[in-house]
């Protein structure tokens, strides 16, 4: 899971990491207020959206006055904020945080992230603050410091000290950092985080380490044991059909194709996407209805697919292990008789009851279109959404 | 032959009496599965059908001779349970589970370390000697005894797909195991596609990958040392959006990192077969393994 800037910011000061002031702000009068509190100018508006890149997308300005400030947050807010991840759609900014400006001397990057291969906890930091992380690493890797830290050992002061001195700081902000870097990693660990970023953590004039940015994302896993970041949670910032999807616990992505597809099992869900794409289509979406699904949960997932107006067809790969194939028809069959499928399915079937499921749809009366494998399965589909 | 688990594994359960423990306990036992016990914290005395259920691991070690763990307890109770089998010294521990935080398991990892067991998943269909044994989840009846070609991936259902394919062909398997789909999981490509290059009835070997990690790639590299059997890739993902969590907690594409096009450039590199549309791997089993 995601949180905005301004979110991550709070976690900071619970954790006495130091942030610039500021205020989250939803129009431009409360900009100006909260840029009005902060007592002096110039003052920094930043769009609050869940991407990255947002200075080159035009969504952080400097505001020397009040008249100013009211300027640029007319611009940022309401505006569609393209960046590298957001694709060409845009998201639609909708709230600014507005931070005191501050003398910056020194930009840097600092992150935790969990490393599945080695699975320690690893610090990246780097004197390359300010940048893309991943092109630093791809042209200048010396520039990069790594830490590992073993889980159940936890952070001590020595891994604080590497990288403290790696990052070549002046002697009178080690200690400021690396007291940071300790609290970092507290919060990492307390909310099972899959990341947190610094980017830029800068060093001002007067020698104050100071987290510019913030960047915290969260485990989906764990979320059961932190119930207070769920609150964190914008649906502004997610698909509206993902929403949905998620409600019947529906693991759907939308993607761009017109062959919607309904699977069970991530993997072969998206082995499935691959060889329509193979076959000459293109996927509409992922979606894994997983092990355990029921008759509703297909039906819920037929009416999600179809409320993509791009889907041209259909194309159901079951493999029935411990969902079993008779379930999974009845579910097709009762879908179609509730919510009146228009477009063609293709149903390729294989596992547990898989003549009992074949016989439930072939007694329909539907026009499902049955395949005998997968190659064929997708073929038929491909053919249908060419026309 | 086969690999881990044969006939004379002596199956405990963790986490038996519940709605799915039952179930799948009963489907190992359909097939042939020698389940010895049961745990659940504080149902020691009871029987589920003919097992017997014990509070503890250790208790149920000691009386039964069980030296595998099937584990099916809930995800935010996994950890606790894997680590309790690895502390009873269980040879093998199969973790069904899907869902547990990456931090739990990197310490389940850590844990793990310098001891005798051995982990499979978790978030895995479990591992099948066909017509001796079955410890997960998987459909017994499409799978085809007597090798000769070993199986291992990081999916379920896909994995299924590949050996129905392989059976289709008339191609038995040795051993057919799934080792997951999360980021942080115990055995890995290598320690099977090591123990299959090792095991004389296995000729060739499948091997199943996705999107996101390096697990795929570091498996090529080896392969390309260490293994003399003819190896099948194959890898799910190639039209997943980067940065897009893909079902699994592991399949995602991080930057320019875990991408299905270069795994697939990694093996070809290595010297493997890779197959690049799942439909026709039946067929490209039967040319380069024979039948």
């Amino acid at each position: 899971m995601k949180i905005h800037e301004y979110q991550a910011k709070e976690l900071f000061k619970k954790y006495a990491i130091p942030i610039p002031e500021g205020n989250v702000a939803f129009g431009v009068e409360e900009a100006q207020a909260a840029a009005e509190k902060l007592g002096a100018y110039p003052v920094v508006v930043k769009a609050q959206i869940h991407a990255g890149g947002r200075g080159k997308g035009g969504g952080v300005k400097l505001a020397q006055s009040k008249a100013d400030v009211a300027t640029v947050a007319g611009q940022i807010l309401g505006m569609n904020l393209v960046t590298h991840q957001t694709g060409p759609e845009g998201r639609l900014v909708k709230k600014v945080l507005v931070e005191q400006g501050l003398n910056i001397q020194k930009e840097l990057y600092l992150s935790i992230i969990p490393d599945r291969a080695t699975a320690k906890v690893v610090i990246i930091a780097s004197e390359a603050g300010g940048m893309d992380i991943e092109t630093v690493a791809a042209n200048t890797p010396e520039k990069i410091i790594k830490v590992y830290i073993n889980p159940l050992v936890g952070i001590q002061a020595y891994h604080c000290r590497e990288v403290a001195y790696g990052l070549h700081l002046a002697a009178e902000v080690i200690k400021p950092f690396t007291a940071l870097l300790s609290r970092l990693y507290a919060l990492f660990m307390a909310y099972d985080c899959s990341l947190v970023e610094i980017n830029p953590l800068v060093i001002t004039a007067e020698q104050n380490v100071i987290a510019l940015d913030a960047k915290v994302n969260f485990d989906d896993n764990a979320l059961f044991r932190h119930k207070d970041i769920l609150a964190y949670r914008d649906l502004d910032e997610e698909n509206p059909l993902e929403i949905d999807a998620s409600r019947f616990n529906l693991n759907y992505i939308a993607l761009d194709g017109n062959v919607g597809n309904m699977v069970n099992g991530a993997g072969l869900a998206m082995a499935t996407m691959d060889i329509i794409k193979q076959a000459g289509a293109s996927p509409a979406n992922f979606l894994d209805v997983g092990g355990g699904a029921n008759a509703e949960m297909v039906e819920n997932g037929f009416r999600i697919i179809l409320s993509d107006k791009n889907v041209k067809g259909i194309l159901i790969n079951i493999f029935g292990g411990i969902l079993r194939c008779d379930v999974l028809a009845e579910g097709v069959v009762q879908a179609a008789r509730k919510t009146g499928i228009n477009v063609p399915v293709v149903v390729r079937m294989e596992g547990t009851n898989v003549e009992e499921g074949r016989r439930i749809l072939r007694e329909s009366g539907l026009n499902l279109i049955t395949a005998v494998d997968l190659k064929d399965a997708a073929q038929k589909v491909a053919t249908i959404v060419r026309g | 032959m086969s690999i881990f688990v044969n006939k004379n594994t002596r199956l405990l359960v963790q986490g038996i009496t519940g709605k799915e423990g039952q179930f799948h306990t009963r489907q190992c036992v359909a097939y042939g599965t020698q389940v010895v016990a049961g745990v659940t914290p504080g149902k020691a005395g009871q029987k589920m059908d003919d097992v017997p259920v014990f509070n503890t691991v250790r208790d149920a070690v000691k009386a039964t001779g069980a030296n595998c763990s099937m584990i099916f307890v809930p995800p935010p109770f996994a950890a606790d349970a894997i680590m309790e089998a690895a502390d009873a010294d269980i040879d093998l521990i199969v973790a069904i589970t899907e869902g547990i935080p990456v931090m739990d398991m990197m310490r389940v990892k850590n844990f793990l370390s310098g001891r005798k067991s051995r982990l499979i998943g978790p978030n895995c269909p479990g591992i099948i000697t066909p017509g001796e044994c079955k410890i997960g989840i998987m459909p017994g009846p499409t799978h085809k005894p007597g090798g000769p070609i070993g199986v291992v991936s990081r999916s379920g259902t896909l994995t299924y797909e590949v050996v129905h394919q392989l059976t289709q062909q008339g191609i038995g398997q040795t051993t057919c195991i799934g080792i997951g789909g999360d980021p942080v999981n115990g055995t890995n490509f290598i320690d099977c596609l090591d123990a299959f290059q090792k095991d004389p009835q296995t000729s060739g070997i499948v091997m199943v990958g996705e999107i996101g990690g390096t697990a795929e790639e570091e498996a090529a590299a080896f392969i390309q040392q260490h293994v003399t059997k003819p190896v099948i890739g194959f890898i799910a993902g190639l039209t997943a959006p980067p940065g897009r969590r893909m079902g699994h907690a592991g399949a995602i594409i991080s930057g320019s990192s875990g991408t299905g096009q270069g795994k697939i450039a990694a093996m070809k590199a290595c010297g493997i077969t890779v197959c690049e549309n799942l439909g026709t791997l039946g067929e490209l089993c039967v040319s380069v393994f024979g039948k």
